[in-house]
């Protein structure tokens, strides 16, 4: 084996990491509008997704202008905040602020029959990691219209199973008040839920933990919409 | 140049097709268990896993087999795990950049190429000392033997857990649920796809000979 100095090794190691250092971070730096593209374009269609608008990365931007009217952002006491961009809020960081310095984002969407959907994000953790997505309520803020959820690497088949229809479906028409007015949330059960409760759904067998943690995402999520809620209704 | 060895010479092309069979890196080398365990119970993410391992593979290998006579070996460890890291780097941000939704299903999975010990094991006992166009089919060889095992293990999960292929619910149209069948829910968690790759090595081990150890 041929045998090489000291200096050779600690200069071969310096060219090859500084290299390695530059071809890396052209290639984040070249890439990285495209990318950035692509997780607008994925928001958007999330967005869409849950008032049931199909769409794909291609007319989503369209879809989008179309059916979402307007955005804005509340705080938990249910009053507007000027000057912030909604689509720019991410939920992530404002869970980490104290509750009362949050911003809400609020996406107003409308379908082509004229009803008015009004599209909350929510977030929390899965059994792997973070789990995400929107729900739509419909105009009476309390039926919700449709779903969308996702995950960063939830159990493909189990946890996983929470971006399906089947899943999705359920919740369409549940209630995220109970029958007294109060906030409640759609509980997301590990037996066979009762199809004639309002507040419940099936669980996904096998993966209990997603499960609660979806339950608690939309609790603890929605939860903060509650005083915006009142405020539109009275 | 008389004597230039041809591109494809039987030689060569043994590097591509041995490990498909005899060499096989999961059945026979059992390397790269974990990843097989963890994509496989679709085929489609399956199937582009085996295509990012290939072009990480190919890749890492032509380049180290490049700087064979460079490399310290007293550093040589380091420096194929630098390669392989920038490889997989590299495909993540192309595959966010352009197939952004695979990459949202594959997730962690390709980072955790890195990890890979089918790809380091290549880099150390081939790229190491053979030249670039013998080590670059070694890759492609490689992944593909890897890759195939992979594809039929996820076939298997997908249909039998599933009912699906590709996510398109094959078991559903030929109207198997109407007869009282139903899904293997089992097939969908991880110790089913030991099994299955149980079930590959034990047929591959009937049908080879070669395979099967003196007493």
């Amino acid at each position: 084996m041929k045998s090489f100095s000291n200096t050779y090794i600690f200069v071969f190691s310096t060219v090859m990491v500084i290299l390695v250092a530059a071809i890396l971070s052209t290639a984040a730096m070249v890439l990285q509008p495209l990318q950035q593209k692509n997780i607008e374009v994925e928001k958007k269609r999330k967005i869409l997704g849950s008032i049931h608008v199909e769409s794909t990365s291609d007319n989503a931007e369209t879809l989008y202008d179309q059916y979402i009217l307007e955005s804005y952002v509340v705080n938990t006491s249910g009053d507007p905040v000027d000057g912030v961009d909604a689509f720019g809020v991410n939920l992530k960081d404002e869970l980490t602020k104290p509750a009362d310095e949050r911003y809400l984002p609020v996406f107003v969407g409308s379908l082509d029959d004229g009803s008015k959907e009004f599209v909350l994000p929510v977030r929390g953790v899965g059994l792997w990691g973070p789990i995400f997505g929107y729900v739509s309520l419909e105009n009476d803020f309390n039926t919700i219209f449709g779903t969308n959820f996702d995950h960063d690497g939830e159990t493909p088949g189990l946890g996983a199973e929470i971006t399906t229809d089947w899943f999705q479906d359920q919740f369409v028409g549940k209630k995220i008040f109970n029958e007294n007015g109060e906030f409640v949330s759609v509980e997301v059960s590990k037996k066979k839920a009762d199809p004639n409760n309002p507040n419940q759904v099936d669980g996904i067998g096998g993966s209990t933990l997603t499960s609660k943690g979806l339950e608690y995402m939309l609790h603890d999520c929605l939860v903060l919409y509650e005083a915006y809620f009142q405020k539109q209704l009275n | 140049m008389k004597d230039k060895e041809p591109l494809f010479s039987s030689k060569n092309l043994k590097l591509l097709t041995n490990p498909l069979n005899d060499d096989n890196p999961i059945t026979v080398q059992v390397l790269g268990i974990c990843s097989a365990l963890a994509i496989t119970v679709k085929l489609e993410p399956a199937i582009v896993m085996t295509l990012s391992v290939l072009v990480v593979l190919a890749v890492s290998n032509v380049v180290i087999s490049l700087l064979r006579n460079l490399i310290p070996p007293r550093i040589r460890i380091i420096v194929q795990l630098t390669v392989i890291a920038s490889m997989v780097i590299l495909v993540d941000q192309f595959l966010k950049a352009f197939a952004y939704d695979v990459s949202k299903q594959l997730s962690v999975f390709v980072g955790l190429i890195i990890t890979n010990c089918i790809i380091m094991g290549r880099l150390e006992a081939f790229a190491l000392s053979n030249k670039p166009w013998a080590s670059f089919l070694d890759g492609v060889g490689n992944s593909a033997g890897y890759g195939l095992i992979l594809i039929i293990v996820a076939f298997f999960r997908e249909l039998l857990g599933s009912g699906e292929l590709m996510g398109f619910p094959v078991l559903e149209k030929i109207g198997i649920y109407n007869i009282g069948y139903e899904d293997n829910g089992m097939m969908i968690l991880p110790p089913m796809a030991l099994m299955v790759v149980g079930i590959i090595i034990w047929v591959q081990r009937g049908r080879n000979r070669k395979l099967i150890e003196d007493k």
